[in-house]
């Protein structure tokens, strides 16, 4: 599986990042470089094994439902880079 | 006087308990030394009044009797770790001037057991890189060079600048953390101890995410000793962390009796790489001597899918990362670029464009294409099922070994840029540290010897699921047959 230049756009895409058309030529060669490397996992029998979850043998603990944390509306506004009106504040998405 | 920041930590905690020196004092001489050593760019903030103020309420606890082993030691943070009302920037543009409201759960342990916090260490940025060269705000030189060499090196990476930072003596001992040998591979090249712990025995809670599953926070520390009095203070369960391990904490230090008559130890054969430099594998079979003098068998031991961890990992590891890193939107912290005229989506472009560096990027990247529709079985359920493979080679070698020894590192500290234009030459480097973090098994990093150029060499020591006490039994082992008391010149000690 060989990745183009149009893979590379619609990958950065998906990503949400902003390419400067200079870095799209190097990037596809990295990824290429990258996705042949780790392809010698094609080499390895993995007939009936499970995929794994957990490096460690554990289960989840259980808790009340109730709440435990909150009333901190100010500290979570605090680094946004904009906020009106306790609440976060974004470009006008609905024309 | 003594020069105070020549002590080692247990050093220092008796001293301290002993009222023979001040927390203060202790404190004040490690400002100064980090004061003196920008050119090493190990620090990324230094919080001199929140120290002191820390450092005082410590002389107040040995004062009325109610200091811990850690109470007055002054530690250096990595700048992953969140700390309340402290700049957290994971080394990258995308979180300049966040401040944290809260405190993680490791540093919040250490603070209650009365440790100092000297400042917040440099990194790769998110964790992500192997020579500390992929941070924001510039490379950490690693105080170490070659003999009769002025060339700069890395200090190793992700966790390059808490390594370097310990290794020039501007902090007692620091956190790190180990994705795929981020704190053992920078130890290993600075000449002093590292340990990941078991996946589990460290809250992740407040830790800036890189690889989920993978991320564990750890001590740095110049003796064995050092590292095993840190990490019974950082270790813990928090119920904030879903993947924290309700277990007691053992008392680490007093596994520290030098005694492993009867040990079995396993050498793996798939470590032995066609690339090794003969010093390392001259040295790994040092530590074979050093382990069977001291009363242990040393056993060949066969860890069948090690060639295959590498690329398992830089599948794992970018996926989880591209899911973790999701949440640097532009919204609700850190940088943000708008477009002129432009709606949310071209919000979002133009922050990760700006915000990330080129590593980080290319990882997400990855992650992103790994995940992608029509990938996601050929790709990260493949490394998934991969990872099974390794954990059960694990799984079977320790069916009849107590621990496993390996070089740390395939080279030492190379010079900066050496790697930079090679994203996969970079990755090797953790080609012996990455299965342990795939399997989430302990493993240590020790300083065991120089390279003909007078360069640290480490080895490592791998043990059993929350068998830490093991892994610090025998590397104390190898610590004392070392007797590594090397240190690095001052080169970079401004006057």
């Amino acid at each position: 599986m060989s990745v183009d230049r149009d893979t590379v756009l619609k990958i950065a895409r998906l990503s949400r990042i902003k390419l400067e058309d200079e870095r799209v030529e190097p990037l596809m060669g990295e990824l290429n470089n990258i996705l042949a490397w780790v392809e010698q996992l094609d080499g390895v029998d993995t007939t009936d094994v499970a995929p794994m979850t957990s490096a460690v043998e554990t289960s989840l603990a259980w808790r009340e439902d109730q709440v435990s944390d909150g009333e901190c509306a100010e500290d979570v506004l605090k680094n946004a880079p904009v906020s009106e009106y306790g609440f976060f504040a974004v470009p006008k998405v609905i024309e | 006087m003594t020069d105070l920041t020549r002590l080692t930590l247990a050093e220092a905690r008796d001293k301290l308990h002993a009222r023979e020196i001040s927390a203060r004092e202790l404190t004040q001489a490690h400002l100064d030394a980090i004061d003196g050593a920008a050119a090493l760019n190990a620090y990324l903030l230094a919080t001199p009044d929140r120290a002191l103020a820390q450092a005082d309420a410590a002389d107040q606890r040995l004062a009325d009797g109610t200091a811990t082993a850690m109470t007055g030691i002054p530690l250096a943070i990595k700048d992953l770790f969140c700390t309340q009302g402290v700049a957290t920037t994971a080394a990258s543009h995308m979180l300049e001037g966040f401040v944290p409201p809260y405190e993680s759960t490791v540093t919040a342990n250490l603070w209650a057991d009365g440790a100092v916090m000297l400042g917040k260490t440099n990194l790769d940025e998110f964790a992500m890189g192997s020579s500390n060269e992929h941070s924001y705000f510039g490379p950490v030189k690693n105080p170490w060079r070659a003999r009769g060499d002025n060339t700069d090196r890395v200090a190793g990476g992700s966790s390059g600048g808490s390594a370097a930072a310990v290794a020039a003596r501007l902090a007692l001992g620091s956190t790190g953390t180990d994705t795929g040998g981020s704190i053992r591979q920078p130890a290993s090249l600075t000449g002093i101890v590292g340990m990941k712990p078991t996946y589990g025995r460290c809250s992740r809670w407040g830790v800036v995410a890189f690889a989920s599953s993978l991320d564990h926070p750890g001590p740095f520390s110049r003796t064995v000793r050092d590292n095993a009095i840190l990490l019974a203070s950082m270790a813990g369960y928090d119920a904030k962390d879903s993947t924290s391990v309700d277990r007691p904490v053992p008392a680490y230090e007093s596994a520290l009796t030098g005694d492993i008559k009867g040990f079995r130890i396993g050498v793996p054969k798939e470590y032995v790489v066609d690339a090794m430099p003969e010093e390392i594998s001259a040295l790994w079979r040092r530590g074979m001597d050093w382990l069977r003098d001291a009363g242990a068998e040393v056993v060949e031991v066969s860890l069948p899918h090690t060639q295959y961890a590498l690329p398992a990992y830089y599948i794992i590891a970018p996926a989880e990362a591209s899911s973790n890193l999701a949440r640097y939107d532009g919204v609700r912290y850190g940088l943000r670029e708008t477009v002129e005229g432009g709606g949310l989506a071209d919000m979002y472009e133009a922050t990760r464009g700006a915000g990330f560096g080129p590593e980080v990027q290319r990882r997400i990247m990855i992650g992103t294409y790994v995940l992608s529709a029509g990938y996601y079985d050929a790709y990260y359920l493949k490394a998934q099922k991969v990872r099974t493979l390794i954990k059960r080679d694990f799984d079977a070698a320790f069916g009849h070994v107590d621990a496993l020894l390996t070089p740390t590192a395939p080279n030492a500290a190379f010079p900066l840029g050496a790697k930079l234009d090679d994203p996969l030459a970079m990755y090797l480097n953790d080609v012996f540290t990455v299965t342990a973090n795939l399997a989430g098994v302990p493993a240590l990093s020790l300083p065991a010897g120089l390279s003909s150029e007078g360069l640290p060499l480490g080895l490592q020591v791998i043990g059993k699921a929350f068998d830490e006490e093991t892994v610090y039994k025998v590397g104390h082992v190898l610590e004392t047959a070392a007797g590594f008391v090397e240190a690095p010149e001052p080169w970079w000690a401004a006057t």
